[in-house]
């Protein structure tokens, strides 16, 4: 192998496998790290410079970092990441102060946002404090979009909603409520500098079986409902609910079933649990509210006597593998559930009725905008799409990093840069050693099991729609999960030409990460390391010849502990931890450029 | 975190061996040794060893005496019996083990200073009387605990820390157990495990005393540029004269793995020590020619390496004393000391 180049800032971000998970790269290490301190502020400002949402995203993220977590490749559950956000968010200082400054001074350029959900408030948290002027158009009459109208707030409360999406609006943006666009021919005449689309995926799919509109009353579209629940146009529904679907939308559906006087309810898959969209933990949290989930049923058609829903038919399949691999069902039989409402939750579509088709915008033939994946632009330029518009429904977080990807292109567009020249990302690495046996980290392992989230007893959840569910971690809870983290960004960072060879670092690792031997292919190499490494989806280290014997050290990043025993028992300091900070680049503001937040932020 | 603690977890990949344990299931406390102590690669050695062996860590015994080589045994298989000694005297503590139970697995650490100076003559004898011990000489020319004074096996014009060079002779604790009658002398390198590890499983199968002289360097007082016993300059003097492998019994030698093998040599117990090569004209099973072999390297200045005399059916103190085959632990009290009248009548053997 060719030595590792870890000047390239994508290698030792590769190592911190929750911030390369995440979409819009949240640093969880070091605001976990700042959790731990009882820095809340710091905390949440980290977030924020990234997320811009951390305590909505504290309840309501997909967290692609957990599923990623080093934690769970090595012992128990994944760090509690997402909570422990929220935890920044709920004990925070007022913040209001030292966000970013938006000047009085415009600098003359004029931005449409489409819809004020999270893409559009990124865009607009990343433009003004430029001087740009921002109008959002929103067709509802308060920002937030599906995060306001389709997360009940059970789960999200409105308070910490409206502060998040406050600091944005505050930031002095042309909020214009109520103004649907309904033609972008004609809002391209308004003179703005660039457009940018973020309405969301908000079309519900359809389910087209016999008797769908026997009785419409009682046959509602997720997110619909959801919404007109929201805006109070729903109160009350059936005590027998069937969720059709078993995706995110499917869990709140059926949690807010529950809440408004169903008593009976049932979500109804296609397949069985493996293959079930929903998050883990929302399943979870539906199945503690006593709602059933029943596996392995196709709806067939819904069943009406006199005009009333009474119940749904469904076939029970069973799902066999065929020789080439793929899945294949059977009936075993059909099966009616007795329903007063049935909740279709299937899928979500977008919609762009609005948008002409011979404005120079292309379309696919499913309907989807051509969008540049790196750019975020349609093909006509100045007109750009992010959050579920561009690609279909995705999460919040996504929304926010194609955010933050289209406010720099906006940006570029409106500098005469071309939108193609993306700023590159930077780094720090710095020594986190402070003297002998002692790091700037914690890096003593604590095996400690991951802290499960209290929750509301369920006799008080069920009395207001908006009690919140999950009642965040207290200081115990806190202190225990932060200590779980195993400070990935805290590198191993090697200087091969002190190496002594002396094997110190080798013989101590405990879970056998270094091996120094001839080098050799990265196929090769992986077999005869001193554990296999056997996870191709985690990079090998590999150093430079080393001076006595001209072997090479080799690192298998996979299970390391980032413990530093490595360069604790280093006597040349060839080892060294280093922390590592991954410097992003946003609008206007080039990586490495002093952060317009301060992050030793004192309270005044 | 202020002082260092291994933590618990453990790569999921480990092997195991015929019981069922994990190489780190032979580990003991952390060392305090100075990070990048050659003695820290001997223990990883000797765990490893212990480990591909299968000999169950409460069915062994570490013996020691004083000295930062002498700490070591605390590292390793922390469910073995142990028995720190006073200084240079843990031959005769081991020799006491061994007479009362000598179905343990013997091991024995030490350094230059435990067993050239102060324990010489324990030494000595231990191999004289064909104890049934893996020796294990930690040598790196110093005396580290005390701040880096040359040790015996110092070598002439060697300098210290501070510059003075050493003007005394050395002992060569190989040269000395060959002129002993020593059946298995070695010697090999803590930066080399590919060459220690099978060495320290030869020996301990070895059925008597089995000297491993093993240069260790101090990354404190000896690893500088005018030592003899530092990584770089073992590393650049260190000449393999006989690297071996070691087959136990049970494990079949396939034609591949004999495959370029000088020599191999079936052992007391059955397994095979192969020499994978040996210097043109090295023959290790000759005393004399190893003897002379070694003492010319040096004067070469180079570091003769590798299983250097092996006499494959060993000297054993039970055998030459023909002490009963049960372990002295376990022969019922009422034989192992008969009483009163069984003494009388002995004595009168004797009038």
């Amino acid at each position: 192998m060719q030595p590792t180049n870890v000047s390239d800032p994508k290698y030792y971000h590769r190592v911190v496998d929750c911030q390369w998970a995440c979409p819009a790269h949240t640093n969880v290490p070091e605001y976990i790290r700042l959790i731990a301190q009882g820095r809340y502020t710091e905390s949440y400002l980290l977030n924020r410079e990234t997320n811009v949402f951390p305590g909505i995203l504290g309840r309501t993220c997909d967290r692609p970092c957990e599923p990623a977590c080093r934690r769970s490749r090595v012992e128990g559950k994944p760090v509690a990441i997402c909570r422990l956000k929220r935890v920044a968010a709920d004990h925070k200082d007022e913040v209001q102060a030292m966000l970013p400054a938006v000047p009085a001074k415009k600098n003359g350029k004029r931005v449409a946002l489409i819809g004020a959900g999270p893409s559009s408030l990124t865009v607009a948290n990343d433009l003004m404090p430029l001087g740009y002027e921002v109008s959002l158009f929103e067709k509802h009459e308060r920002a937030g979009g599906l995060m306001r109208v389709n997360i009940p707030s059970f789960r999200l409360p409105e308070s910490v909603l409206d502060e998040e999406v406050g600091y944005i609006l505050n930031m002095g943006v042309d909020a214009r409520f109520g103004t649907p666009v309904e033609s972008m021919r004609r809002l391209l005449t308004e003179g703005f500098d660039a457009v940018f689309v973020g309405s969301g995926a908000p079309k519900g799919k359809e389910l087209d079986v016999p008797g769908r509109w026997d009785a419409p009353s009682q046959i509602h579209i997720g997110i619909e409902w959801l919404a007109n629940v929201h805006f109070g146009h729903v109160e009350s529904i059936g005590k027998r609910v069937l969720i059709i679907g078993v995706g995110n939308t499917a869990m709140d559906c059926c949690r807010t079933s529950r809440r408004l006087g169903g008593t009976d309810i049932k979500v109804v898959a296609r397949r069985s649990r493996p293959y079930f969209k929903a998050s883990p933990w929302e399943l979870e949290d539906a199945e503690e509210e006593g709602v059933q989930i029943v596996e392995n049923h196709a709806p067939k058609r819904f069943v009406t006597e006199n005009g009333v829903l009474v119940a749904m038919e469904f076939e029970r399949l069973e799902w066999t593998t065929d020789a080439s691999g793929k899945q294949r069902s059977s009936v075993i039989e059909t099966v009616a559930i007795p329903a007063d409402a049935v909740i279709l939750a299937i899928g979500q579509e977008n919609a762009f009725p609005w948008i002409e088709r011979d404005i120079g915008i292309d379309f696919d033939q499913q309907g989807m905008p051509k969008v540049d994946r790196g750019t975020m632009q349609s093909s006509r330029p100045g007109v750009f799409f992010g959050g579920d518009a561009a690609w279909g429904p995705e999460n919040i977080i996504w929304a926010v990093a194609h955010g933050h990807e289209a406010a720099i292109s906006i940006h570029n567009h409106c500098q005469g840069i071309p939108v193609e020249d993306r700023p590159p990302q930077g780094m720090t690495l710095a020594s986190s050693k402070m003297g002998m046996h002692a790091w700037s980290y914690s890096n003593d392992y604590s095996p400690a099991a991951r802290t499960s989230m209290t929750h509301a007893e369920l006799s008080t959840r069920f009395s207001t729609l908006s009690v919140e569910v999950e009642l965040g971690f207290d200081a115990e809870q806190t202190a225990r999960e932060v200590e779980r983290c195993l400070n990935c960004d805290i590198q191993t960072h090697f200087t091969a030409n002190l190496c002594i060879e002396c094997d110190a670092c080798v013989d101590v690792c405990p879970v056998n990460c270094l091996t120094i031997t001839a080098n050799g292919d990265e196929v090769d190499l992986r077999t005869r390391l001193s554990a296999p490494a056997e996870n191709l989806t985690q990079a090998l280290y590999a150093s430079a010849e080393l001076p006595q014997t001209s072997r090479i050290m080799v690192k298998d990043e996979d299970l390391c502990l980032h413990c530093g025993l490595c360069a604790e028992r280093c006597p040349t300091a060839a080892w060294d931890m280093r922390r590592f900070d991954l410097l992003q680049p946003y609008a206007g503001r080039p990586a490495g450029s002093a952060r317009s937040l301060p992050l030793a932020a004192v309270s005044a | 975190m202020t002082s260092i603690a291994k933590p618990p977890v453990r790569h999921p990949g480990l092997q195991k061996n015929a019981l069922g344990l994990t190489r780190r299931d032979y580990e003991g406390a952390m060392s305090t040794l100075c990070a990048g102590c050659g003695h820290d690669s001997v223990t990883s050695a000797l765990i490893t060893a212990f480990w591909e062996m299968d000999i169950p860590p409460h069915r062994a015994a570490k013996m020691s005496g004083i000295g930062c080589s002498s700490k070591t045994t605390a590292y390793f298989m922390r469910q073995s019996h142990g028995f720190n000694a006073v200084h240079g005297r843990m031959p005769s503590v081991a020799t006491g083990a061994n007479a009362a139970n000598r179905s343990l697995t013997y091991v024995g650490i030490s350094g230059d200073g435990d067993s050239l100076s102060i324990g010489l003559g324990q030494l000595c004898h231990a191999i004289r009387r064909g104890l049934r011990l893996l020796y294990v000489l930690e040598n790196n020319g110093v005396y580290g605990l005390t701040k880096g004074q040359f040790s015996a096996s110092a070598d002439v014009g060697s300098t210290a820390k501070r510059g003075e060079p050493n003007l005394q002779p050395p002992i060569d604790p190989v040269l000395l157990a060959l002129s002993l009658g020593a059946t298995f002398v070695a010697r090999s390198f803590s930066g080399d495990k590919d060459e220690l590890i099978p060495i320290l499983k030869a020996g301990l199968a070895h059925n008597g005393f089995a000297l491993v002289d093993v240069i260790s360097p101090c990354v404190s007082f000896n690893d500088h540029e005018g030592s003899t016993k530092s990584y770089r300059y073992t590393r650049e003097h260190a000449e393999e004269v006989a690297p071996v492998d070691f087959i136990p019994l049970r494990r079949e030698i396939t034609a591949q793995s004999a495959e370029g093998t000088a020599m191999s040599v079936t052992m007391h117990d059955g397994s095979t020590v192969r020499f994978r090569r040996v210097k043109e004209g090295y023959d290790p099973t000759d005393r004399d020619a190893a003897y002379a072999y070694v003492r010319h390297a040096q004067e070469r200045g180079e570091i003769a390496t590798g299983l250097l005399y092996l006499d494959e059916r060993g000297f054993e103190m039970h055998a030459s004393n023909r002490t009963v085959s049960t372990p002295l632990v376990d022969v019922p009290f009422a034989s192992l000391c008969p009483g009163r009248a069984a003494l009388d009548e002995l004595m009168e053997e004797f009038r």
